[in-house]
């Protein structure tokens, strides 16, 4: 296939579907299967056949819109009609009144607004607009032009300058620039070289790359292509969680597509570019998602990470030259080649350009997956997008960047999203969970609840991730069970500092954010656990844990 | 050596001229600095899990393990400093702490690398509690004993087993604070038909964790395991 | 009780070997310079029931191991300015606390002390403190001061650090702080 081939699927996908009058577009991601999607996918084509109307909808499975909280969800297009909580017996009413009588059915559309006004979706371009198994409708929606204007028009360090030009940095959380890191990758003499697309994402809470690659496989698989041109690579590997069964399939399937459009594989496009990309699936632990923990899992050994330097840049899988990259990266790349970089850097702050998926979650009354401009405050996503705690109750925190996010107060909420920001408040980007809560949450319990979830993920190799956060743990126990006293607190923090400092890798030197900023923010609800023995939250003292007991 | 070239660096402000490649650790070692270690052993592979020989670089917020970060051309390496020894101290703390080290009925005392850095850096008291840890023992062997117990997860066994000797007979199984080092498949250390009881894992090991039963352990110990290969390597 | 210019000064055993006070006396001829110093108000080699009030400086020998020797440690910490722990038992559990690896912990211990172990009249009996669930470091159950590891401590350490506290000084212990 040539690209002018790929232009003509493209034309011809558009003319099928400009002949559509409507096109019923029902989510049918990890978030709305559960709820009945694929019954209600199926409601609506056989109420589309009931009133003969086959010629004129067209009926899609498609990826998630963001609202995962009242699925089934269902839009129709023309007008963006967003339906919610729909089942198969709404299902022909709403075909009756909004496609045959053309009144759409009021009481059954989703009425907050708010939640997508203050959002900006680029890497989500496509999520709930196009059907993911089909090929055709990503290249009618502009895709792989991008990787066709590469190959034809650009030179590899063309590519660079402009992802550098383009300010993007990666997504994975660290926030490194993508453009630097692929010219590291691309001066390497070595060959061959790899590409990684990170879909370990391990997070709990959080779900944004895995909606990315269930609505949109192929932007992912053209971003790969894309890097993989840039810096020379001739094998690309996506890691993707084996507890991510849909988006495994989703990916399994876009990449036998794109083979079979000779989109990947030898002389793609019959240029002399030649790249395969593999599928491969994590064995469930958590540390996987490190880069050098990744890189080790592939070659087939534990996810063990070891240090850096040599960065993967210089000696990565099997000792080469290896580009890793979160998908969300990877999935901008398209955008910023079609538009340019410059026009990718106005989008955000100047540091911090483009947007960022996040999972909002926890208390709050519009939960789901937004994408929002670098540089947003957290107020407006919480308050605005996320519509504010449930009423009657009052917000205490916001925990940002997953389990070793930080805990901000209120008092912090006029934080702009940027990196740099949300490290120095004691939060990172992380994988982008936002988990918002509310003053039944006890911070101590909070805080606990997560440093248990890395002492169970530590891999085990350095002292401090092992020893240090099982200590603060247990430290957290004590005072939980009403043993605690105030030195504690000296001792929880210089663990903090200790185990963020000297751990090996990225896992280990951040979960002590959730202790660390409860003890910054929140110190007096520790002391009413000490001091007092009294839960604020009146979440604590349920087990009484002693030291001291007496037979 | 010959062809390979060398870098200027500055530790603690005394330059150092090293070899291209090669390791702050051995650039300090040459130069007369001594970093403390704990799972680095010369001639095994470095693993950089124990922290102890963690440095500042100037110009980086991060610290750095020696034993597995090269050295570069300008770099300005700190060896000692408050903050260092203060972690230092508490890698020590806490590997004590992770087990039930008990030296007074320990095999080691006296003979033990944990203890000796104990003892240097002054770690008088425990600050956190202590884990009373049941791991397994495995008395099966004919003379070689396992006492996870007193296992600090440095590795040095598994990796002497695996790059000296050959075998890969001991390994981890689990992760985090359940990690143990294991024999084959999790065996009994006398079934194992891979061992070849060679005692290298009992020569290497920092702390009693691996010893030769009814042997006096001074004797058994052998830091210098792999000297014939390190002397082959520098010609 | 205090004499006047003297530091008073006691020392106690809880669930130890007595090790550590037979370091403590090992000290031999530097005990006179000692006594010099110090006026001693309590310890297992005199005859005083109760533990005094203002004590200056108590050494505790072992580990926490029953009822009776919390309360004596938190009364000791209430009546004391300045709390060393003397020897590994004290600072860290060591031998005594071996049997907080034991699965049923104290339970088997009894079982095989008075039962298992019995020549006549197996029997756990109940006239004597009862055994702690787990046997403590003493910093586990009160503040403490100054440690002295060692299993015992070797006279020239107490030596020392006693030297070091009575003239008013912190001791540095690295380079001598040795467990075992």
């Amino acid at each position: 296939m040539k690209p002018e081939d790929i232009l003509k699927i493209a034309e011809k996908e558009i003319e099928r579907q400009k002949s559509y009058r409507f096109r019923i577009n029902v989510c049918c991601s990890s978030g709305c299967l559960p709820f009945g999607a694929l019954q209600v996918l199926k409601a609506f084509e056989d109420a589309i056949k009931e009133f003969g109307l086959q010629g004129e909808c067209k009926v899609s499975r498609t990826g998630c819109v963001g609202t995962c909280s009242v699925g089934p969800v269902v839009l129709i297009e023309p007008g963006s009609y967003l339906y919610q909580n729909v089942t198969p017996e709404n299902a022909r009413e709403i075909v009756k009144n909004h496609i045959v009588s053309g009144r759409p059915v009021k009481e059954l559309l989703y009425a907050n607004e708010a939640f997508f006004r203050k959002q900006l979706r680029l890497v989500l371009r496509n999520a709930g607009k196009i059907d993911p198994l089909r090929i055709e409708d990503y290249i009618a929606a502009g895709g792989y032009s991008a990787l066709i204007k590469c190959l034809t028009k650009m030179t590899p360090k063309e590519v660079i300058d402009e992802v550098i030009a383009s300010g993007l940095r990666g997504r994975g959380g660290a926030g490194f620039p993508t453009g630097q890191k692929w010219n590291f990758v691309a001066r390497e003499k070595n060959t061959p070289k790899y590409v990684v697309a990170n879909l370990d994402e391990g997070d709990p809470g959080v779900f944004a790359n895995r909606t990315l690659a269930e609505a949109d496989p192929h932007a992912i698989i053209e971003g790969m292509t894309i890097a993989a041109y840039a810096v020379g690579a001739e094998k690309g590997y996506i890691y993707v969680r084996a507890e991510y069964p849909l988006a495994v399939q989703t990916l399994k399937e876009a990449l036998k597509q794109a083979k079979s459009m000779n989109l990947i594989g030898n002389n793609i496009l019959e240029t002399q570019f030649s790249f395969d990309i593999e599928l491969r699936l994590g064995a469930g632990a958590f540390v996987a998602g490190e880069e050098t923990g990744i890189l080790a899992s592939i070659e087939g050994r534990r996810a063990m990470p070891r240090p850096r330097p040599p960065y993967p840049a210089t000696s990565g899988l099997w000792g080469k030259p290896t580009l890793i990259q979160n998908v969300e990266t990877l999935a901008n790349v398209p955008l910023i080649i079609l538009n340019g970089g410059s026009w990718f850097a106005k989008i955000g702050t100047p540091k911090c350009t483009g947007t960022k998926c996040f999972s909002l979650t926890g208390k709050v009354n519009n939960p789901g997956l937004i994408e929002v401009p670098m540089g947003i405050t957290l107020r407006e996503v919480v308050f605005e997008i996320g519509g504010g705690v449930p009423s009657g109750r009052r917000f205490k925190a916001v925990l940002v960047g997953g389990p070793s996010g930080g805990c901000l107060p209120e008092s912090l909420l006029d934080l702009p999203i940027d990196y740099e920001s949300l490290t120095k408040a004691g939060a990172i980007m992380g994988s982008g969970g936002i988990v918002v809560i509310d003053d039944e949450s006890c911070m101590v319990d909070t805080a606990w609840f997560f440093t248990d979830f890395c002492v169970d993920e530590s891999c085990g190799k350095c002292v401090p991730c092992r020893v240090g956060l099982l200590k603060m743990r247990n430290i957290l126990e004590g005072i939980m069970g009403g043993e605690g006293r105030l030195e504690d607190l000296d001792i929880l923090t210089e663990l903090g500092e200790y185990v963020r400092d000297t751990s090996l890798c990225g896992l280990g030197q951040t979960a002590p954010n959730p202790v660390l900023t409860t003890l910054r923010y929140f110190k007096d609800e520790y002391i009413a656990h000490i001091v007092d023995k009294r839960c604020p939250a009146g979440k604590c003292f349920k087990t009484q844990k002693s030291v001291v007991e007496v037979l | 050596m010959s062809g390979v070239g060398t870098v200027k660096l500055k530790i603690n402000g005394v330059e150092v001229t090293a070899y291209e490649g090669e390791t702050i650790l051995d650039a300090a070692k040459r130069a007369g600095i001594r970093i403390p270690t704990l799972c680095y052993l010369e001639g095994l592979s470095s693993y950089g899990s124990c922290r102890l020989c963690i440095v500042e670089i100037k110009g980086s917020p991060r610290l750095f393990p020696a034993c597995t970060t090269p050295v570069s051309n300008g770099m300005e390496v700190i060896t000692d400093s408050e903050r260092l020894r203060k972690y230092r101290k508490m890698t020590i703390e806490l590997l004590l702490s992770e087990k039930p080290h008990v030296c007074a009925v320990c095999v080691a005392n006296g003979n033990c690398e944990l203890q000796d850095l104990a003892r240097e850096f002054g770690v008088d008291h425990l600050r956190v509690e202590r884990e009373w840890t049941r791991q397994k023992i495995d008395l099966t062997h004919d003379f070689l004993v396992i006492d996870n117990n007193r296992c600090i997860l440095c590795t040095r066994c598994v990796r002497v087993c695996d790059e000296i000797e050959g075998v890969h007979v001991l390994d981890i199984k689990a992760r985090g604070k359940d990690s143990q080092i294991i024999i084959d498949m999790d065996d009994d250390w006398g079934s194992s038909k891979s061992c070849t009881s060679c005692r290298k894992c009992a020569r290497v090991c920092p702390v009693g964790a691996i010893y030769v039963r009814d042997k006096p352990i001074s004797e058994t110990k052998d830091k210098n395991i792999a000297q014939f290969i390190i002397s082959r390597r520098r010609r | 009780m205090s004499q006047i210019g003297k530091v008073s000064f006691a020392t106690v055993w809880l669930s130890g070997c007595s090790g550590c006070h037979m370091s403590f006396l090992d000290q031999d001829e530097r005990l006179i310079d000692l006594a010099e110093k110090i006026n001693l108000v309590y310890s297992p080699l005199m005859d005083v029931k109760d533990f005094p009030d203002n004590v200056d400086v108590t050494i505790v020998e072992g580990a926490v191991g029953n009822e009776e020797q919390l309360n004596l440690l938190k009364k000791i910490r209430e009546r004391t300015k300045i709390l060393i722990a003397i020897g590994d038992c004290a600072v860290t559990g060591n031998v005594t606390a071996l049997r907080n690896t034991l699965e049923k912990g104290s339970e088997e211990i009894l079982q095989r002390a008075y039962i298992e172990l019995a020549d006549v009249n197996p029997l756990i009996p109940n006239d004597v403190p009862k055994l702690l669930r787990r046997a403590c470091p003493l910093n586990e159950v009160v503040k403490v001061d100054y440690f002295i590891p060692g299993c015992p401590p070797s006279a020239d350490l107490i030596n020392y650090v006693l030297t070091e506290i009575l003239a008013g000084r912190v001791p540095n212990m690295e380079g001598k702080a040795k467990y075992g």
